[in-house]
């Protein structure tokens, strides 16, 4: 048997009968990232002597004793780089500290291995913005994986990982989990620590699980979540028992389905696997409620103006001075001008650009505040919905994969396949991913996503749902 | 909006050819995002945070755990007197 197919749970369970050592399961991974990787292009680099030197005190009775994961590009783990798959830090930075999420996940002994591949600083839906290489997508290699995580999702699909870490803005993490065929889960924001993580939008960003199963997606969750003395928007919220949601019944949910969610724009063919999926949903005893959203068309241009503002003040930092490139000149300003415009690719520097301008002085309340009172009328959507139901169900993305290139040139038609995803960020709830099916495209299967939207810290009941609807679809 | 201005601000050097592509695209972006000038916002107040949390404290006592001075300079393109070194900055 090859390690690198098991799911996180099933590996835990061959280190507990002796099967298995973590230093099998690495060497395994590492064999099929050099044979399979390549072609890929989920990982921008990976270092199997550090991780078996941090197998060797791994304590197999912890929670995820001896489980590698993979780490998005833009969390710090010390000793590794981290580049945020950008030229401003590729092969100039290696991490000094580990994120809080690192921490607890190695309290928990889990083993970091390999930076996977990204938007560039976290910036994009389709991976192709990454300023190292690009990244396909495992069912179609000419297709994109998603993103910006879309390194993690590619080698979870792939079987070139067994978990994943990533980061969700705008759904980050749900958009790629739902182009690769894998469970993604964006917890609440507050639910996990940011400290670590190379902010893009700090009041959107949240890192999360991406895994084979939702189970696995639980086990991890349960060791990330919690206060963190370093991240003031951390909540001291207690955390539950993931875990204990697997399996449990999911009888008289109340599931919102939100029309806005299911109009035009919609692939006809992912509206029917997602539509399949809520029947199985009301079989196993869930009751279906219509719910309405009626912001949602509102989310597209609320994010990208605040989204961009805070990303413009959070790359402030990339100046050529502390770390990463540096450019030649004569005087600091121009050293600043020159060093980021060598240093970002095309799609940080709009967004840098548009963010700047939208906080401009004059400019300010006609955007970024109007914006920020939108937001609050699309969270006030979502508390009025979840007074009627328990959870929301709809696509994640509007379309299958599509193919690189296709959509590079037209930016504001990428942003606007993100409309079933962004909501969730801007009002701060959880939400997950999970494979529920595929469509055949050009003679390919390509994964579709079923998304589940919780409450804010509601992540326990997401997952209930989640798992019940998995062993349901089989 | 000036896209020579707005760079200035974003301390971006651009060529001639990005601040050409970049007016038209982020004139396109804004146009699309003024839809929300047809939103009534009067009397809604901002969201600046999903988390409803203010003003987290705690006691004023150094916590320890932070960056050395080596590890704080070992990204550093130039290091002089263990100090991040930088062009001139004054004539």
């Amino acid at each position: 048997m090859n390690p690198a197919t098991l799911t996180l749970t099933g590996l835990r369970a061959a280190y507990a009968s002796g099967d298995l050592t973590p230093a099998d399961v690495l060497t395994a991974l590492a064999a099929e990232i050099d044979s399979r990787d390549p072609a890929i292009g989920g990982y921008l680099s990976h270092d199997l002597e550090l991780a078996l030197a941090d197998a060797k005190s791994a304590d197999l009775s912890k929670p995820l004793g001896g489980v590698p994961i993979a780490i998005k590009d833009l969390i710090n783990v010390k000793g590794h780089p981290c580049s945020c798959a950008s030229q401003i830090l590729h092969g100039k930075y290696t991490s000094p500290y580990d994120a809080t999420v690192i921490r607890k996940l190695r309290e928990a002994g889990a083993i970091p291995f390999g930076r996977t591949n990204m938007d560039e600083f976290a910036m994009g839906s389709s991976n192709e913005n990454s300023g190292i290489k690009p990244c396909r997508n495992p069912h179609d290699p000419d297709r994109i994986p998603g993103g910006s995580s879309g390194g993690s999702a590619a080698v979870v699909a792939a079987h070139t990982a067994i978990a994943a870490l990533g980061t969700d803005t705008g759904g980050s993490i749900r958009q790629p989990a739902s182009h690769c065929g894998i469970v993604g889960l964006k917890p609440t924001y507050g639910r996990v620590s940011r400290y670590g993580l190379v902010a893009f939008a700090s009041s959107l960003d949240q890192c999360g699980p991406m895994t084979k199963t939702v189970a696995d997606a639980a086990a991890m969750l349960e060791v990330m979540a919690g206060a963190c003395d370093r991240d003031s928007t951390c909540l001291d919220a207690p955390v539950p028992r993931y875990t204990e949601e697997i399996g449990k019944e999911i009888k008289g949910l109340r599931i919102g389905l939100p029309a806005e969610y299911f109009a035009t724009g919609l692939d006809p063919a992912v509206r029917e696997r997602v539509e399949g999926a809520v029947k199985t949903l009301e079989s196993l005893g869930a009751e279906i409620v219509p719910v309405s959203l009626p912001n949602t068309g509102h989310a597209v241009a609320t994010y990208y103006i605040i989204a961009t503002a805070e990303a413009s003040s959070n790359l402030a930092r990339f100046d050529g001075v502390r770390y990463g490139h540096r450019a030649q000149a004569d005087d600091l300003i121009g050293m600043y001008g020159k060093s980021r415009d060598e240093g970002f690719g095309e799609e940080v520097k709009r967004r840098i650009l548009l963010g700047t301008y939208v906080l401009s002085s004059g400019y300010y309340d006609a955007y970024y505040l109007r914006a920020q009172k939108v937001r609050t009328l699309i969270r006030r959507d979502f508390e009025e919905a979840f007074t009627k139901v328990d959870l929301i169900a709809s696509p994640v993305s509007p379309v299958p994969p599509f193919k690189l290139g296709e959509k590079h040139s037209d930016p504001l038609a990428m942003y606007l396949a993100d409309i079933y995803t962004i909501s969730a960020n801007l009002a701060g709830i959880c939400g997950i991913s999970v494979p529920c099916g595929t469509v055949t495209v050009e003679g390919k299967e390509l994964p579709v996503g079923l998304q589940l939207l919780g409450k804010s810290f509601g992540e326990a009941e997401l997952i209930r749902a989640a798992h019940a609807y998995e062993v349901a679809r089989g | 909006m000036n896209i020579r201005q707005v760079a200035a601000l974003a301390r971006l050097e651009l060529t001639d050819e990005e601040a050409g592509r970049y007016q038209a695209q982020v004139d396109q972006i804004l146009h699309y995002v003024e839809q929300l000038n047809a939103i009534d916002v009067s009397g809604i107040e901002p969201t600046a945070h999903a988390a409803a949390v203010y003003d987290v404290v705690r006691e004023d006592v150094a916590t320890g755990g932070g960056l050395t001075r080596e590890e704080a300079l070992s990204n550093a393109p130039l290091v002089a007197q263990d100090q991040f070194r930088l062009p001139k900055v004054v004539e």
